[in-house]
């Protein structure tokens, strides 16, 4: 029954934002008073969703071998938080979870956007709801998780061993949290280019929501890097892979609007170029969307193989983007004129910052879809991969890098200090490293070079804001504007440091052996049997040590029965100076067994530096939704 | 001031216009040399790949071609497609589900017009990144054990 029950709600709730689209329409065109209607439907749809969404949790954490999704992608042999997780380890759950963020976010639009006047508000659940209906469709007709298997299968096929990690029950839901987040962002722009109202209230109201939905695809994205690092055995963080790119591209955009849309708050200036990057946000999340679950790419993220869910997704970006390019089309020479700003202020620097967002959106976006267009109109099959990304996006960010140590620095309006002057220290720190850096490391190539130099520049830059300001009364969204520009050069340190300092070592050893990678003296001990839950394992024994105590290592090799399967789990030994990453691999006719190891100094800055990012964020959340609850108090 | 209010209007056009023309056109100019193109050791024995240009390799590992060097980490193997057999060498830790008689794809460049020096070996059935190429003969095999079919 509990399968019946969640796909009832979600035909209910199918149902119910069809109506609400249908009520909105009629509100905005004055036929109707349906506002509380509307509001009431979208929460409605949001709870319903959430109910069909616990209802999957429940078959899987029951096994229940009746449901096709649960046979066909659990086991009743796997750890508890598998099972659970496993839930949205698949296609059909995964756009559960998608469809219930959306209707969850629906919900709260409802909720929270209440100052926005009343036919946006109502014109953006409108959308939401159209929105909605749409990925409810393709859920109900294309990917319904509920299917029963009749008979019940005697045992499930169980999840790919890969995704059997802890990582796995953050990462998925973190990333929907954040591209689906931006469902409201698109939602709000359709809403304020029909209503016509697109002023600073307007961006006052969007800004949490895209605050919340960067903060999350941040996050996912710098989890989902370090899952790639450790699980897949290649000592690599970013592989420039497809499904990578379908994360990155949002996350791009997003940082474009959250910039944006501070201008249009401050300063009531960029309003269509802010309402276009809504648009272009969401699309990016549906085209992640499409790249990862269409099956047009191999992966470990694409579960389905089934060409019409493709078509089908496919059908549905068209149908959205192409109504909100329209309509963006029709109303953004009605909206009014932004007001004028000068050459050299906070403002101009947010435009260039912007541009340079949107090329390199632009160059990853063609690069990463280029294989497709290319295979689709030729036939000839190709791949595009790190030689491309790092050789076009990579001096693009260097000189974002360089905006992001000055703009903060600039005031609103226009500036009229001698800003370079603030500058001197951190220029001079990049300058100096950058000589160290030709000098001592010739070897690393320049874009290397000119990272490790940003990121000494980067560092102290992104704190002077700060300067001469009492602590205690600085806004939080200053703090926050710190932090996160902070984050992004402990990131670039720790990128350019892996870049510049990693020695490997690539061996195949006997037991007793000794070898020695960077500073570190390893000795091989031997491999054991050892077994898990649900696997059995080959274990080596590593010993490391660099001058003082000696750290144990224990690199597997590991068999998974349901399905079968091999991996290698790579151990990692993390200091404050850098990681040191083993992996194991065959063993050979002699009795050698192949090891390879790697000395990575730095190189957790590059996550460390992804986290203040997202922290950066929160505060700056924070702070506004702190300023907003006085604003309401005192008004 | 960016000129008066109109004008300033028309100077962020000209801008997002000319980003976005300076992305389409830095990507022309990026993929030009450095999209590796997937060939077959037919392709290969007909003179399609260039020498020393990044390009994968696709084709099965040839029975009995799998030989490990000295050193125990570097392999040679040879890859064939029934038609054409092309002599590859890779350093590293080959993927747990690399086989003779078995699908792979190769990343690398040929060194003068004869040995493939593979960077990375993507195997067939390797679920962590299975290259597309593959990805239909996957499909089928997928397609057999489905409970649903």
């Amino acid at each position: 029954m509990t399968a019946e029950a969640g796909l009832a709600a979600l035909w209910l709730a199918a149902a119910l934002s069809l109506l609400g689209l249908f009520l909105s329409i009629l509100h905005v065109r004055g036929k109707l008073e349906a506002d509380r209607a509307v509001r009431g439907l979208a929460i409605v749809q949001g709870l319903l969703c959430l109910f069909a969404f616990v209802m999957l949790l429940v078959v899987f954490a029951r096994t229940d071998l009746s449901v096709l999704l649960v046979a066909s992608n659990s086991h009743s042999a796997k750890p508890f938080i598998y099972k659970i997780a496993g839930a949205w380890g698949n296609h059909e759950g995964s756009m559960l979870l998608w469809v219930t963020v959306l209707g969850l976010s629906g919900a709260a639009m409802a909720i929270f956007s209440r100052k926005l006047p009343s036919r946006t508000l109502i014109a953006a659940l409108g959308a939401q709801a159209a929105l909605a209906l749409g990925f409810h469709a393709f859920l109900l007709l294309a990917s319904n998780p509920f299917a029963r298997l009749n008979p019940p299968a005697p045992e499930g096929r169980g999840l790919n061993p890969l995704l059997q990690d802890p990582g796995l029950a953050f990462h998925p839901p973190t990333l929907y949290l954040g591209y689906v987040g931006l469902s409201v962002a698109f939602s709000l722009a359709v809403g304020a280019m029909l209503a016509g109202e697109v002023d600073r209230q307007l961006a006052r109201a969007m800004r949490p929501w895209v605050l919340g939905a960067w903060i999350f695809l941040t996050l996912g994205i710098t989890a989902g890097s370090y899952w790639a690092y450790y699980e897949l055995g290649w000592g690599g963080w970013w592989f420039w892979d497809p499904v990578e790119n379908a994360s990155l591209m949002p996350w791009l955009a997003a940082t474009a609007l959250l910039h944006s849309v501070a201008v249009l708050a401050a300063r009531n200036a960029l309003k269509a170029w802010t309402m276009m990057l809504a648009v272009i946000c969401f699309t990016m999340s549906m085209v992640g969307t499409f790249l990862v679950r269409s099956g047009i790419l191999t992966s470990v993220h694409s579960f389905a193989v089934d060409p019409t869910r493709g078509g089908f997704i496919l059908a549905l970006l068209g149908i959205y983007v192409t109504a909100a390019f329209v309509l963006f089309a029709v109303r953004a020479k009605t909206l009014r004129e932004g007001a004028p700003f000068e050459l050299v202020s906070r403002e101009a620097g947010i435009v260039v910052n912007n541009l340079l967002l949107t090329v390199i959106l632009g160059v990853v976006f063609i690069g990463t879809l280029y294989p497709l267009m290319a295979e689709a109109v030729t036939g000839e099959k190709l791949s595009v991969g790190a030689p491309y990304f790092n050789a076009v996006a990579g001096p693009l960010a260097i000189l974002l890098g360089i905006l992001l140590a000055v703009g903060p620095l600039l005031s609103w309006r226009s500036e009229s200090r001698p800003v370079l002057r603030k500058l001197a220290l951190p220029a001079l720190a990049a300058a100096t490293v950058l000589v160290i850096a030709i000098l001592a490391w010739p070897q690393a190539t320049i874009l290397t070079k000119l990272g490790l130099a940003l990121a000494a520049g980067l560092v102290p830059a992104s704190i002077l804001p700060l300067i001469g300001r009492n602590p205690f009364r600085t806004p939080l969204a200053i703090w926050g504007m710190a932090i996160a520009h902070l984050g992004a050069g402990v990131a670039v340190a720790g990128m350019a440091a892996d870049s510049a300092f990693t020695t490997e070592k690539l061996t195949a050893a006997r037991p007793g052996e000794t070898f020695e990678v960077g500073p570190w003296l390893v000795k091989f001990e031997g491999v054991a049997p050892v077994a898990g839950p649900n696997w059995t394992a080959v274990e080596a024994e590593l010993r490391a040590s660099r001058g003082g105590g000696v750290h144990v290592l224990r690199p597997q090799t590991r068999f998974f029965s349901d399905p079968p399967t091999e991996t290698n789990e790579a151990a990692i030994k993390t200091l404050l100076s850098g990681q040191l990453y083993t992996v194991v691999g065959q063993a050979d006719a002699e009795g050698r067994w192949q090891l390879r190891l790697w000395w990575k100094p730095l190189v957790t800055l590059i996550w460390f530096g992804g986290a203040l990012v997202g922290l950066g964020g929160l505060l700056a959340l924070l702070g506004h939704a702190r300023r907003a609850w006085r604003r309401r108090a005192y008004a | 001031m960016i000129g008066r209010p109109k004008h300033q209007r028309l100077v962020l056009v000209i801008l997002a216009i000319v980003a976005v023309l300076g992305a389409v056109l830095l990507a022309m100019w990026g993929l030009q040399d450095r999209a590796a193109y997937f060939y077959t050791p037919a392709d290969v024995a007909a003179g399609k790949a260039t020498a020393g240009r990044a390009m994968r390799l696709g084709g099965m590992v040839e029975e009995g071609s799998v030989d490990r060097d000295a050193d125990g980490v570097t392999t040679r193997f040879v890859v064939e497609d029934g038609e054409a057999r092309v002599p590859v060498i890779f350093r590293g830790i080959l993927p747990d589900l690399f086989r003779e008689g078995s699908g792979v794809v190769a990343e690398g460049k040929l060194v003068g017009s004869k040995t493939f020096v593979a960077d990375n070996i993507l195997a067939k059935h390797d679920e962590r990144y299975m290259p597309p190429q593959l990805g239909n003969q996957q499909a089928e095999h997928e397609a057999g054990q489905t409970l649903k079919r």
